[in-house]
């Protein structure tokens, strides 16, 4: 064996330069800091606003300020002097947002399925900036929209008419039926995710392998069977993903809910009537509070921000289940 | 030129005469053929494709015999697989796609209206280029077809059966519950053949079966496919000439035809004959030149 050593061009030995030895570690480097960036950033979040609600955790015991349902603040600033009990906005957020998915998700994967398996090439790309536009609108707008019209001429007259039905029997279905509601914020909600959840079922239903749908097809499957049986299955982690991301954001939302839930300290048992949601009353009400008052907020934060983690980790065990039993199926 | 002089010859491979209520319809959908012992089971006429604007194969005109391999043969681009595709209304799901001529499966015609592609297809299976099992388990992969057309009952038999037909059975019985893409390569594609059987059509299309796989493997796939003649109908598409003149009773030899004019390159059948008369005495000179690897 015997093959001729050529020089590298430019006539450098085997070395290199040193810059470009160099080149990688540095790069290294850089990557590594920039990563772990985040990490320091959310500890510090973390931290910081714990370290800050810890005296209304302390006073009211975190079991305590989670189940808790009265909520009346103090003046002081340098101790605790009111009760904290953050149930009535806990639940609220949990409600409306879940009540959001149950309308977003399934209307979302409907959408997708029809941009992506059925709508002609010129109905196809309106309807995709149709959606994408939806996203980028800002929530102060869907925040107005709905105050000003829909919660007026939809949401309270559905309401109404549900209400009405022997469904409005059960407490949580009964009327009156008010115009700033559970009901309008979870209807404003499932408007604003559903973009978000669109466009990633849209994405994931478009990794279905061709091969796998015509080998459907090819057995005499219908487009809805094939919809039903393959894209969908196939696309279940990416449909759960998106639905956290709707949730997450849901969980989040801010404006429209503090304009629309009513923002009432009483938990109502009826979704037609006002409640209050954990951003709602942060955003409402720290303008005007008293140190103490800001502790407790905070604590809530801490907790909407715990929240939002434990949705992450549900999900991925989820997919991750469902995946292991598939096995081998297409992960996002 | 006319292609039908070639069609519907006596195969004389020795399989049994077969399906002889279609032997009227061949004779009416053939006119001027000599008597084939092989009934008329497909019958193509004047089929053209169209992908918009562009031709993608045009007039064909052939006759597949029952219980036979019909192999399909020609240069990349010359429209075979697409003329495969009208045969089971694939191209149906194709945007754009519009299919003109008749295809004519046990004497009626798959396009005249009112017929539901779904149920040609349920009739006329289709084994494809890449082996394509669904992430599912093997027993499901072979029950999914079964259970779209509401089957519940004898599942377990059925799925056996199609696997001992797809010759299968023996290497994969002990691990039905294990997912289909855990297979090798030459078993999956097994596993789509037994997919396509479970729901009992009578004629199965293959778009180059073999393309992805071994030559054991190909050869294994080969040795199924003659021995499933016995019961279907076997249209099979080959960029792999020794593969059609290995398997196939019938070979049809696709050509492009340039026009120069337009600027369209359009697929058309060149011939169609026994493959022994294909590959030893083809009676169109572009066919030997292609077979002997002057072209293509």
């Amino acid at each position: 064996m015997s093959t001729p050593t050529t020089q590298a061009p430019g006539g450098r030995g085997l070395q290199g330069s040193v810059r470009q030895r160099r080149a990688d570690p540095l790069f290294r480097v850089v990557l590594a800091v920039a990563a772990s960036s985040v990490l320091l950033l959310l500890a510090a979040m973390i931290i910081r606003t714990s370290i800050e609600a810890w005296p209304v955790f302390a006073k009211e015991g975190i079991w305590g300020f989670l189940t808790g349902t009265e909520w009346s603040v103090g003046t002081s600033r340098s101790e605790v002097t009111g009760s904290y009990g953050a149930w009535p906005f806990i639940y609220g957020t949990l409600l409306i947002s879940l009540i959001a998915i149950v309308f977003a998700v399934p209307l979302s994967i409907g959408i997708a399925l029809f941009t992506n398996e059925l709508a002609p090439n010129w109905i196809r790309r309106p309807l995709t900036s149709a959606v994408d536009t939806l996203a980028m609108v800002p929530s102060i707008v869907y925040a107005f929209v709905g105050m000003y019209f829909f919660r007026i001429e939809v949401w309270a007259p559905v309401g109404q008419r549900i209400a009405d039905t022997p469904l409005g029997e059960v407490p949580f279905f009964s009327g009156p039926v008010l115009l700033s509601s559970y009901w309008s914020a979870a209807n404003i909600l499932a408007i604003m995710i559903l973009p978000i959840i669109t466009a990633i079922c849209r994405d994931v239903f478009a990794q279905v392998p061709a091969d796998e749908k015509n080998a459907a097809y090819a057995m005499g499957a219908t487009r809805w069977e094939v919809m039903s049986k393959i894209i969908v299955p196939h696309s279940f982690s990416g449909i759960v993903g998106g639905t956290m991301l709707g949730l997450g954001r849901a969980l989040g939302e801010t404006l429209a809910v503090a304009v629309l839930i009513g923002s009432t300290r009483d938990m109502t048992s009826s979704v037609f009537q006002p409640g209050d949601a954990m951003t709602a009353l942060i955003a409402n009400t720290f303008q005007d509070a008293h140190p103490e008052a800001i502790w407790a907020l905070l604590a809530i934060g801490v907790t909407l921000f715990f929240i939002t983690m434990a949705v992450n980790i549900v999900a991925r065990l989820i997919v991750a289940r469902v995946n292991l039993r598939v096995g081998g199926g297409a992960t996002v | 030129m006319d292609h039908r002089t070639a069609m519907a010859r006596d195969l004389d491979h020795g399989q049994p005469p077969d399906g002889a209520p279609d032997e009227q319809a061949a004779q009416q959908h053939a006119p001027g053929t000599e008597p084939a012992h092989h009934a008329v089971h497909i019958s193509i006429d004047q089929v053209s494709v169209r992908y918009g604007a562009f031709t993608a194969v045009r007039d064909v005109c052939f006759d597949v015999p029952r219980n036979a391999i019909t192999a399909l043969i020609g240069p990349s681009g010359c429209g075979k697989s697409t003329l495969l595709r009208t045969i089971n209304r694939m191209n149906d799901l194709v945007p754009g796609a519009t299919t003109t001529g008749a295809v004519t499966y046990n004497g009626e015609d798959i396009y005249a209206e009112g017929v539901d592609p779904v149920e040609v297809r349920r009739r006329i299976g289709m084994v494809f280029q890449k082996p394509n099992p669904f992430p599912k388990s093997i027993y499901d992969n072979v029950a999914f077809g079964p259970r779209l057309n509401g089957r519940k009952r004898d599942l377990d038999d059925l799925v056996e059966h199609s696997l001992r037909r797809a010759a299968l059975w023996d290497e994969v019985k002990d691990k039905l519950a294990q997912s289909g893409l855990s297979l090798s390569g030459g078993q999956q594609q097994r596993l789509c053949i037994a997919r396509a059987i479970a729901v009992d059509p009578d004629v199965i299309l293959m778009d180059e079966p073999c393309s992805a796989l071994d030559p054991i493997a190909t050869l294994r796939i080969e040795e199924l496919m003659k021995d499933m003649a016995s019961e279907y109908t076997i249209v099979i598409v080959t960029h792999n000439m020794q593969q059609a003149a290995r398997v196939s009773d019938l070979t049809a030899f696709f050509t492009v035809d340039m026009d120069n004019e337009r600027q369209e390159r359009t697929g058309v059948l060149v011939e169609i004959d026994d493959t022994d008369t294909i590959f030893t005495n083809a009676s169109d000179p572009r066919t030997e030149a292609y077979i002997t690897g002057r072209f293509g």
